[in-house]
C-alpha cells in the first residue's frame, strides 16, 4: 500500500500551509526569535543585559553588532533573490565584492576617493554585464556563467594585485565611518541599508521590471510571447546584481578595514543560503527579499551561537550545513512548495 | 542522428587532446613519457570528481559537495592507513564514499528540497566531518598506495594513473549504462514524469546516482591521498573544475544526455592546457584567468550549438 | 465468470481539504465494453481517472478490478492489477531510443512491433530516438506499449487529440477489435464523432457525481451535453455568415509565405471585422504559419504586410508592436502558472523597456477587471493560475490580449481539450471581437466550430492554401475533403 504521490494533508494543515506559503515571513520570524532566545539561554545577558546584572533591557551593542555583520550578507542576498527569481543564480557576487573593495582601497590613494569608488562600482557593473551577456544572449546556464566569470575575475584580481603590490592601500574615511561607526546606537551602515532594502522591495513589487523577473522565472516562453525581450532583462538584471555586489564589497571593506584577495568570498554561499531560507525558490517565479533579510539575520545569530559553543571548527561547519538543510526542509514541508 | 552528434563531440575532444599533446611536444621537446605520467597523476582527482559529477548531472541533478566528500575520503585514508592495513582501509573509504553519496540522495528524495540546496548544505556538513576527522593536514598513506598511481605500465608512455581511472570507469560505468539502472538514470534526467509512468522508481534511482557519485569521490579522495601522501581536510578546487569538465565533455546540464568518456577527455584537455601555459612560463594567475575564459567560452559555444540544433 | 464486471467503481468520493472534487462517482465496465467517460472541465474527470489508475486514494467508495479491491500507488502496480492507462502526454523518455524505452518498461519487443504496425506506423526503427519522432507517432507508440501489456482494462485519455485523421481511424478500429475480443475500454474524449463510432455507453460526470449512464445511439450528443451542462443547451448558435467586408485594404496580407520545410506557399488576406478560420490535418504547416505571423520564427520566403506596410518580425514584440497578438495552442506555453490571474493578464503591460518603471496600478486594474468580466473568468481560487481549471486557464490566455487591446488576434486551437460550457463562451466572444473591428485568424481542429465562429475558412494542405470556403458552405464533409487535399485541382 504505497503512498499515493498526489495525496494532500488534512484540511487544517493544508490551509495553514497555504497561509504560510503566502506569508513566508511568519515562520521565519518565529524561528529567528527562537534562535535569539536560544542564544540568550546559552550566554545569559548577551541579548538582555539585565539578566547579567548590567543595565538595559535589550543590548544595543549586540543588536548593533548583529545588524552590522548581517548587512553585507543581506546585500549579497539581494543579488541572489533577484537572480533566483529568474531561475538563475549569481555565484560571482563574492568575488565582485572582493574586487570592488580591493580596487577601491588601492586606488583611493592615487586617484582620490570618489574616482576610486566609481571605478570599483564600474568593475561590478562590467562583470555583471558580462554575466548578463552570457546568460541572456548566449543562453549559458547562470550557474556556469557566473562560476566562470568568478574564476576569471579571481585570476584577474591576482594579476592586478601583482601590479599594485607596491601601492599602499587606503580605506576611504567615509567607508570606515559607514562600516564601523555608530549613530544613535545603530551601525551607520544601517542608514544606507534601509533605503537600499526599500528600493529592492519597490523594484520587486511595484515596477514593470520586477514583474518581468517573476514572469521570466515562471515561464520565459510565455513572457516572450507577450513581447518581452529576455536578453534585455538578463543584461539589466546581472548588471544590477554586479552593482549591488560591488556596493556590498565597499561596505564590507569599511567594516573589516583590511583589503584582501578573498575578502568577501566566505559570504557567497551564505548569501545563497539566506535567500533560500527566506523563501526564494531556486526554480524561479517566487521570492521574497524580506525573507532573505530575516534569513541573513538567522545565519548571523547561528554563527554567533556556534562560535559561543566553542565547538571544534569541523563541528561548527557541519552544524551550519545541517541547520540550513533542516530549515529549508521544514519550510518545504509546511508550505508544500519548493 | 543525435547519436552521431554525441559521438562527434567526444571524437573532437579526443582530436583536441591529441593536438594539444603534439603542441606540448613541440614547445617542449623534452616532454615525454614522464611528462605524460605526471600529467595523468595530477589529473586523477579531477577525473574522479568529474565522473561523479557527470553521473549526477545525467540523472538530472547536481552535487555541490563533491570536493568536500573527496576531502573526507582523503583524510579517512590518511588516518586509517596509519593504523590498519592497506586493502581494508581502501574498502572502508570506498564504502564511506557510497554512504555519503547515498545520504545526499536520500536527503534530496525524502525532504523534497531542491538538489542544489541540499548539496550546498551537505558541502558544509562533509567539510565539517573532514575537519573533525583530521583538524589539520596530517596522517600518512601507505607507500603501496602512492605507488599504484606512480609510473607507467606496459608502455612507457601509458601512465598507471590513466589506466586506473580508465579501469574504474570501464568496470563501474560501462556495464551499468546498459542495465535497467543505468537506463533509469538517463530516464529520470530526461523526463521524470515519463520515467515514472514507465514504471521507474524515481527515488531509489536518484539515490543510486548520488551513491555512485559518492563512490567516484571516494576514488578521488584515495587518489588525492596517494598523490600528496597525507590527508588534507580542506576541499580543493574540484567543484568548479568538475562542472567545467562535465560541460566541456558534452553532458547537458539538464540531464539525460551524454556519457562519462567525454568529461574524462575534457579533464585531460584542461590539464594539458594548464601544463602548456606553465611551460610557456605564463604567470600562474593568468592561467586561472585562461581556465575561466576557456570554461566560459566552451560553454557559450556548446550552448549556442545546442540551440542551433534544436532550432530546426 | 464474465458476469463480474472488469471494473466496478462505486460511491467514489474525494476531498481535497474543503474542496469536494468528487462526491459520488461511479462507473461499471464489463468485458468487451467501451465506455466513454464524459464531463465538463471541473466536473472531476481527471480526479476520477487518477483514482482509477491508482495515483490517488479515494476519500470514500471503492474500486474493484475483476472483483478485487484495487489500491495501487504506482504505474507498475496498476499494470499488475490489469488496468493500463494511456495519458495525454507521451510517456516515453525523450533522450533514449525506442529499444531502451521498451527495456525500461519491460515491454515485449515483438508484440510491441506488431501493434505499431497494426496501428499504421511503418518504418519505425528500434534505434530511433524518441526526441526525433513526431508527436503523433509518440502517441501511437504509447498505445502500442499499453496494448503489448495485454491489459484487461485500457484507459485512453484524449488519445486522438494530436493525431491525423488516418491514424485516428486506425486507433478506433484497433481498439474496437480488442474490445470485441474481450478487453474493456474507458475512453475519454470531447469528440462526439469518435464516441459514436467506438463506444457502447457513456458515463457522464457533473460536479463530482455520475449523473447518467447513456447507451450510444443517435441523438446521444444532445442528451450527453444536457447532462454535462445540467440543462438543455445547444452547442452554439450557428453563425449566419454576415456578408463579409472583404473590400478595402486588408489588415493583414500574406503573399507566398513559406517556412521550410512544412510551409511552402501561403497567401491570403485578412480583413478587419472578420474571423478567418484555418482548417488542416495535423502537421500541414499551420503551426509554422502561426509562428511566422506571431513573430516567433522568421519566414524563409514570402512577404507579410500589416496595413499595407511590409512587416518583418524578429521577435514577438515586433509583431505585438504591429498589433498582432497570439494565443498559442498549448496553455502551458502562455501562462505563468505560479503567478496570479492578474499578473498573467497584465504581463504585456510591462514588456517593453519603457514600461519597466513604476507600475500604473489603477490603469492596470481597470483593464484587467474589464478582461476578467468579459471572459467571465472564475477568480474564486485566489492565488496561482495553476489552481484554476483548464477552461479558466484558457480564458486567462485570451484575457491578456483583451486587456491590452486587440487589433489582429491569432488563435491556435483555442478550444482544444476545453469543456463545452467554456467553448460556448468563447465563440460569441470571438465574433464580438470581430464586430468591434478586430481581425481574427483562428485555427481549429474541431471542424464543427467553423460555421459557429468564422466568416470564411482557409484550408491548408501540404503547406499550401488549397481552398477558401465561405462559412455558409463550410459543413464538415466539405472541410474534410478539402483538408485531405481532395479539392485541389491538379
Amino acid at each position: 500500500m504505497s503512498i499515493a504521490p498526489d495525496d494532500r494533508p488534512d484540511p487544517f494543515r493544508e490551509r495553514f500551509g497555504r497561509y504560510l506559503a503566502d506569508n513566508p515571513m511568519i515562520p521565519l520570524i518565529v524561528f529567528l526569535i527562537l534562535l535569539v532566545i536560544g542564544l540568550e539561554v546559552m550566554r545569559p545577558g548577551i541579548v538582555t543585559p539585565f539578566r547579567a546584572d548590567r543595565d538595559g533591557l535589550l543590548s544595543m551593542f549586540w543588536i548593533g553588532n548583529l545588524l552590522k555583520f548581517a548587512i553585507p550578507l543581506a546585500m549579497l542576498a539581494a543579488c541572489q533573490v533577484l537572480t533566483m527569481l529568474t531561475a538563475g543564480i549569481d555565484l560571482s557576487v563574492g568575488i565582485i565584492a572582493t574586487v570592488a573593495a580591493f580596487v577601491c582601497a588601492t586606488l583611493s590613494g592615487t586617484l582620490g576617493v570618489a574616482p576610486a569608488v566609481l571605478v570599483a562600482l564600474s568593475c561590478g557593473i562590467i562583470i555583471g554585464l558580462v554575466n548578463g551577456f552570457g546568460v541572456g544572449i548566449v543562453r549559458v546556464h547562470p550557474l556556469i556563467m557566473t562560476l566562470g566569470t568568478g574564476l576569471i575575475a579571481t585570476g584577474a584580481l591576482q594579476v592586478y594585485q601583482r601590479f599594485v603590490i607596491n601601492v599602499g592601500t587606503e580605506i576611504p574615511a567615509f567607508l570606515g565611518w559607514l562600516g564601523t561607526g555608530r549613530t544613535a546606537g545603530m551601525p551607520n551602515g544601517l542608514y544606507v541599508f534601509i533605503p537600499f532594502a526599500l528600493l529592492i522591495f519597490w523594484i520587486m513589487r511595484f515596477t514593470g521590471f520586477g514583474r518581468l523577473l517573476f514572469a521570466m522565472g515562471s515561464n520565459e516562453n510565455a513572457a516572450r510571447l507577450s513581447g518581452v525581450r529576455g536578453w534585455q532583462v538578463y543584461l539589466a538584471l546581472y548588471a544590477l546584481s554586479g552593482f549591488i555586489a560591488s556596493m556590498a564589497g565597499l561596505l564590507y571593506l569599511g567594516m573589516i578595514r583590511q583589503p584582501s584577495l578573498s575578502l568577501a568570498n566566505p559570504l557567497l554561499l551564505p548569501s545563497v543560503a539566506a535567500a533560500v531560507i527566506g523563501g526564494t525558490s531556486i526554480f524561479g517565479g517566487r521570492g521574497s527579499y524580506a525573507g532573505a533579510i530575516i534569513g541573513a539575520l538567522i545565519l548571523r545569530v547561528l554563527d554567533t551561537m556556534l562560535t559561543l559553543l566553542q565547538m571544534p571548527e569541523g563541528a561548527r561547519t557541519a552544524l551550519f550545513g545541517v541547520i540550513i538543510l533542516a530549515v529549508t526542509a521544514i519550510y518545504v514541508r509546511i508550505t508544500g512548495s519548493r | 542522428m543525435t547519436q552521431m552528434k554525441k559521438h562527434a563531440w567526444v571524437i573532437s575532444l579526443a582530436v583536441l587532446l591529441a593536438v594539444l599533446l603534439a603542441l606540448t611536444k613541440i614547445i617542449q621537446p623534452g616532454f615525454g613519457a614522464s611528462g605524460i605520467e605526471s600529467l595523468a597523476r595530477a589529473a586523477l582527482p579531477f577525473g574522479f570528481a568529474t565522473s561523479g559529477m557527470a553521473v549526477v548531472i545525467i540523472a538530472g541533478g547536481i552535487d555541490l559537495s563533491v570536493a568536500s566528500m573527496m576531502a573526507v575520503c582523503a583524510v579517512t585514508t590518511a588516518v586509517l592507513m596509519e593504523r590498519i592495513a592497506g586493502v581494508p582501509a581502501v574498502i572502508i573509504v570506498l564504502l564511506a564514499g557510497v554512504a555519503m553519496g547515498a545520504i545526499n540522495g536520500l536527503l534530496i528524495v525524502l525532504t523534497k528540497v531542491p538538489d542544489i540546496v541540499v548539496t550546498l548544505a551537505m558541502l558544509f556538513v562533509w567539510e565539517g566531518v573532514a575537519l573533525l576527522i583530521l583538524s589539520s593536514p596530517g596522517g600518512s598513506t601507505a607507500d603501496w598506495l602512492q605507488g599504484t598511481i606512480r609510473g607507467s605500465l606496459i608502455f612507457s608512455w601509458l601512465p598507471k594513473a590513466f589506466l586506473i581511472i580508465a579501469m574504474v570507469l570501464a568496470l563501474l560505468w560501462w556495464p551499468l549504462q546498459r542495465t535497467k539502472l543505468g537506463l533509469s538514470i538517463y530516464a529520470i534526467g530526461s523526463d521524470e514524469l515519463a520515467a515514472f509512468r514507465s514504471g521507474i522508481s524515481i527515488g531509489p534511482t536518484k539515490v543510486a546516482a548520488y551513491a555512485i557519485c559518492g563512490l567516484f569521490c571516494a576514488f578521488g579522495g584515495l587518489s588525492l591521498a596517494a598523490l600528496t601522501g597525507i590527508g588534507e581536510p580542506v576541499p580543493g578546487p574540484y567543484l568548479m573544475a568538475s562542472i567545467a569538465a562535465v560541460v566541456l565533455g558534452g553532458v547537458v546540464l539538464g540531464g539525460g544526455k551524454g556519457g562519462l568518456l567525454g568529461p574524462l577527455l575534457a579533464v585531460f584537455v584542461l590539464r594539458i592546457i594548464r601544463t602548456l601555459l606553465t611551460l610557456m612560463a605564463v604567470d600562474p594567475n593568468v592561467t586561472t584567468i585562461v581556465e575561466g575564459v576557456i570554461m566560459v567560452g566552451v560553454v557559450m559555444i556548446g550552448t549556442a550549438l545546442t540551440l542551433k540544433g534544436t532550432r530546426k | 465468470m464474465s458476469d463480474i464486471p472488469l471494473l466496478d467503481a462505486s460511491g467514489v468520493a474525494k476531498n481535497f481539504g474543503a474542496v469536494k472534487a468528487l462526491t459520488d462517482a461511479k462507473l461499471t465496465l464489463s468485458k468487451g465494453q467501451v465506455i466513454a467517460l464524459m464531463g465538463a472541465n471541473g466536473a472531476g474527470k481527471s480526479t476520477f481517472v487518477k483514482i482509477l489508475t491508482g495515483a490517488l486514494k479515494p476519500t470514500a467508495g471503492r474500486v474493484l478490478i475483476r472483483g478485487q479491491e484495487a489500491r495501487v500507488g504506482s504505474p507498475a502496480e496498476a499494470q499488475r492489477s490489469g488496468l493500463v492507462p494511456v495519458y495525454q502526454e507521451p510517456s516515453l523518455i525523450p533522450d533514449l531510443n525506442v529499444a531502451d524505452n521498451l527495456t525500461l518498461g519491460n515491454t515485449p519487443v515483438q508484440t510491441f512491433r506488431n501493434w505499431v504496425e497494426e496501428l499504421g506506423i511503418e518504418s519505425l526503427k528500434l534505434t530511433d530516438m524518441i526526441s526525433d519522432l513526431p508527436l503523433a507517432t509518440l502517441r501511437i507508440l504509447d498505445l502500442a506499449r499499453a496494448l503489448a501489456a495485454q491489459p484487461d482494462v485500457l484507459l485512453l485519455d484524449e488519445m486522438t487529440a494530436a493525431l491525423p485523421t488516418d491514424l485516428v481511424d486506425n486507433v478506433l478500429k484497433t481498439v474496437r477489435k480488442q474490445a470485441d475480443a474481450g478487453m474493456g475500454v474507458i475512453y475519454i474524449s470531447h469528440r462526439f464523432t469518435e464516441i459514436s463510432d467506438l463506444c457502447d455507453n457513456a458515463t457522464v460526470l457533473r460536479d463530482g457525481c455520475t449523473v447518467g449512464e447513456l447507451p450510444i445511439e443517435p441523438g446521444v450528443e444532445d442528451r450527453a451535453v444536457e447532462l454535462m451542462l445540467g440543462a438543455k443547451l445547444a452547442l452554439g448558435k450557428r453563425h449566419t455568415g454576415v456578408a463579409l467586408r472583404s473590400e478595402g485594404t486588408p489588415q493583414l496580407a500574406a503573399r507566398g509565405l513559406a517556412s521550410a520545410p512544412k510551409l511552402s506557399d501561403v497567401s491570403f488576406d485578412l480583413f478587419a471585422g472578420e474571423v478567418l478560420g484555418v482548417v488542416a490535418l495535423e502537421g500541414q504547416g499551420q503551426d509554422e504559419l502561426f509562428d511566422l505571423l506571431a513573430g516567433i520564427t522568421p519566414p524563409t520566403s514570402g512577404t507579410l504586410s500589416v496595413d499595407s506596410t511590409v512587416a518583418s518580425f524578429n521577435h514577438p514584440s515586433d509583431a505585438i508592436a504591429r498589433g498582432i497578438t497570439y494565443v498559442p495552442g498549448n496553455r502551458a506555453d502562455a501562462l505563468l502558472l505560479q503567478r496570479s490571474v492578474r499578473e498573467n493578464i497584465a504581463l504585456p503591460f510591462a514588456a517593453r523597456v519603457g514600461d519597466w518603471g513604476p507600475l500604473n496600478r489603477s490603469m492596470e486594474r481597470d483593464r484587467v477587471n474589464y478582461a476578467i468580466e468579459k471572459l467571465q473568468i472564475d477568480t474564486r481560487a485566489q492565488g496561482e493560475v495553476q489552481r484554476l481549471s483548464g477552461g479558466n486557464q484558457q480564458k486567462v490566455t485570451i484575457a491578456r490580449w483583451i486587456a491590452k487591446g486587440v487589433k489582429t488576434l491569432l488563435l491556435f486551437d483555442p478550444t482544444r481539450g476545453i469543456d463545452v460550457r467554456t467553448k460556448r463562451q468563447i465563440y460569441p466572444l470571438v465574433r464580438e471581437l470581430a464586430e468591434q473591428g478586430a481581425a481574427v485568424l483562428m485555427y481549429t481542429s474541431e471542424l464543427e466550430e467553423i460555421p459557429l465562429a468564422c466568416d470564411r475558412c482557409m484550408v491548408i494542405f501540404n503547406g499550401r492554401v488549397v481552398d477558401m470556403i465561405d462559412a455558409k458552405d463550410a459543413d464538415e464533409q466539405t472541410l474534410m475533403r478539402a483538408a485531405y487535399g481532395l479539392t485541389e485541382v491538379a
